[in-house]
């Protein structure tokens, strides 16, 4: 065994032995998670997916549902900081009026970390902030249809989010930026399905009709995957092949857009990744193990999937987190 | 006595309709165009019909609440549960007619449970069905444990996306529950004591009409309206979206019933009339969707419709043509 090999698997086993140190480090600790609510699917997938995370590192987290209300995360957060707690973790309802309970906090000397959503309050009042980048996640969807359609034509459809919302506005922009400069590829329509299901169907039924059948669609790009589900129920119903004759990307990654994908009826979606917790952990060890400050803001992956990547069992996976 | 045929002729409602569906058909020219497909009507005028039957059947049972002054704002929420039901019922193995029985008894007890508070207890209507509006959306996501709910029931995906002699299922529900109600109320005397509570419940109780037992029934048909749209909604999107079902329909049936001429002081009702109001407003939706608007002008464009069509319906706006009439008939009768 020569010199370097020896180097490379010391090297490794300093890796491995760091990497479990790390995992270790959260072994034992309190962490206080006060979660929104369980408004939407992805939202109950976030918070099991917290509780799995948590489990698998040993951490005992105390979790708090606020019901939608501020008041209530404020109680919740200031009962963390009474318990004393090593951690919180909180996913903000709104953006402001943080800065009194979060100054509390500091004061104790607690790292906050904010999942998934912002506030408006001094940045040292918090450790850092993880959440996904959602003008990227048009970008992505917009980029794989960019490769997928290559020189052809094509007319998109967009289905929007509720009108003024953020998520609509960045996953708008987004797909935008990534179609600039393909003359080839317009969006035709754009109109509102208010990220739901029956409103998704409704809106692309009455594309359909007004692009001569559906025949001049080649594409339809919605802001959630809901509404992508739900406009592929139009398309069938106007006897067109969803997947073929209309092309079907979306966001989010929800089990029922890969049970559409598993049966060749939805092309592409783009992960908004439920674990916001994982990365929120792994930034708190190496905090508390030698007080590296992690980003200010992590941005979590905004990872594509198609068809190639196993459908079927991403939906048995996900179905389980309480979407 | 030449008014009358008048205004029947000029039935704001109908005019309306006509106007909105014209105004579609200037912005797209498509609009009227019906195709066979796969057994059935489509179009785009077969989307208002199969688009429009929720808040339609929503409007049915709103006409009675709102006959009796009153009103129910738990619709929207009735909806959710119901659809809940029925989709939680189907996925865990009961058969399509066992649960729909069930979730029509649930809008069942939802609206006799606003009529018990309003009947028995006298709280205010608006109040009382206040309650199960912010309670029944929560009720809906226990049930479906705040996730969407798929299925995949062929008898339960019928009642949403089926079809009878080639027009969509949802439509053919709502105009038999219009046509069997407004048979059920006008060629009984039960419209007569609902107008006669509305106009006054004490003087009609005096009168000897059971105005308790006549609430309990307009509230629980109401509920039971609700029942029947959640279960469409549902069975439409093949799952039960807690969290979307419904949300705000219960506004947009209140708006098909005073389009429909339903005065919201109680009395005077149509039935028939309210479900035009809920086409109106269906015609109104779609034509946005075919037209190309961009979304942001959504609100807008309905809300200037909207004002439009009760200006229509004011009375003020048929002055004119009654002195132009009268004046006729003085120059006939020299």
């Amino acid at each position: 065994m020569n010199i370097i090999t020896k180097l490379a698997i010391a090297a490794s086993l300093a890796t491995a032995l760091t990497s479990v140190s790390l995992a270790q480090d959260l072994q034992g600790k309190v962490i206080g998670f006060s979660q929104i609510g369980s408004e939407s699917g992805w939202r109950a997938a976030e918070t099991s997916v917290t509780k799995q995370q948590a489990a698998d590192r040993g951490i005992d987290l105390k979790f708090a549902d606020a019901q939608q209300k501020q008041e209530n995360q404020i109680k919740a957060i200031r009962g963390f900081i009474a318990q004393g707690v090593d951690a919180i973790m909180v996913a903000p309802v709104v953006a402001t009026g943080w800065d009194d309970v979060l100054t509390e906090a500091k004061e104790a000397e607690i790292p906050v970390i904010l999942l998934d959503r912002g506030v408006d309050a001094p940045e040292d009042l918090y450790l850092t902030s993880v959440a996904s980048d959602q003008v990227k996640e048009g970008r992505v969807a917009g980029e794989w249809l960019v490769a997928e359609i290559g020189d052809a034509d094509c007319k998109v459809v967009e289905l929007q989010g509720t009108v003024g919302s953020t998520p609509a506005i960045n996953r708008k922009q987004g797909f935008e930026e990534a179609i600039a400069g393909h003359d080839n590829i317009t969006i035709a329509r754009s109109q509102t399905g208010d990220f739901t299901r029956s409103k998704g169907k409704e809106v692309m039924e009455g594309f359909i009709k007004a692009e001569n059948g559906g025949a001049d669609i080649c594409a339809v790009y919605a802001h959630n995957d809901d509404m992508a589900v739900g406009a592929i129920q139009a398309i069938k119903d106007a006897g067109l092949k969803p997947g073929t004759d209309i092309k079907v990307v979306s966001i989010d990654a929800v089990p029922d857009i890969f049970a559409a994908m598993a049966a060749g009826e939805a092309n592409a979606t783009v992960e908004l990744t439920p674990n916001m917790a994982g990365p929120a952990f792994d930034a708190l060890s190496a905090y508390l193990a030698d007080g590296t400050a992690p980003e200010k803001f992590i941005i979590t992956e905004s990872k594509l999937y198609t068809p190639a990547d196993n459908p079927q069992g991403e939906y048995d996976t996900r179905k389980g987190l309480g979407y | 006595m030449r008014r009358v045929p008048f205004e029947r002729l000029a039935n704001p409602q109908l005019l309306a309709l006509t106007g909105v569906l014209l105004l579609n058909w200037l912005l797209f020219p498509n609009f009227f165009n019906v195709t066979w497909q796969d057994g059935r009507f489509f179009g785009s005028i077969i989307d208002v019909l199969n688009r429009g039957a929720p808040v339609a059947i929503l409007a049915v049972g709103m006409t009675g609440v709102i006959a009796t002054k009153g009103v129910d704002l738990s619709v929207g929420a009735i909806m959710a549960v119901c659809g809940a039901v029925a989709a939680t019922m189907v996925v865990a193995g009961y058969p399509a007619p066992i649960a729909v029985g069930a979730a029509l008894l649930a809008g069942l007890a939802c609206g006799l449970w606003n009529g018990f508070l309003v009947a028995v207890l006298d709280i205010q209507p608006i109040v009382a069905t206040l309650v199960l509006m912010v309670a029944g959306r929560g009720i809906a996501q226990l049930i479906t444990e705040g996730s969407i709910v798929t299925f995949n029931d062929p008898v339960l995906i019928f009642i949403g996306t089926g079809s009878f002699l080639g027009f969509p299922m949802a439509a053919v529900i709502a105009v038999a529950l219009m046509v069997s109600v407004t048979l059920l109320v006008r060629r009984s005397a039960i419209g007569l004591f609902v107008q006669a509570i509305g106009v006054n419940r004490a003087a009609a109780a005096l009168a000897g009409i059971r105005s308790r037992m006549l609430l309990m029934l307009v509230y629980g048909l109401s509920g039971l309206c609700a029942a029947i749209a959640g279960i469409v909604v549902a069975a439409d999107i093949r799952g039960a979206d807690a969290n979307n079902s419904g949300l705000w329909l219960e506004l947009d049936a209140i708006l098909a019933v005073v389009i429909g001429g339903t005065s919201l002081l109680g009395g005077r009702f149509s039935i028939p009339m309210a479900v035009v109001g809920a086409l109106i407003i269906q015609a109104m939706n779609t034509g946005i969707l075919v037209s190309g608007f961009p979304p942001e002008f959504n609100l807008v464009v309905k809300a200037g419709m909207i004002i439009l069509i009760l200006l229509i319906q004011s009375p003020y706006a048929a002055l004119p043509f009654r002195r132009r009439l009268v004046t006729t008939s003085k120059a006939t009768a020299k």
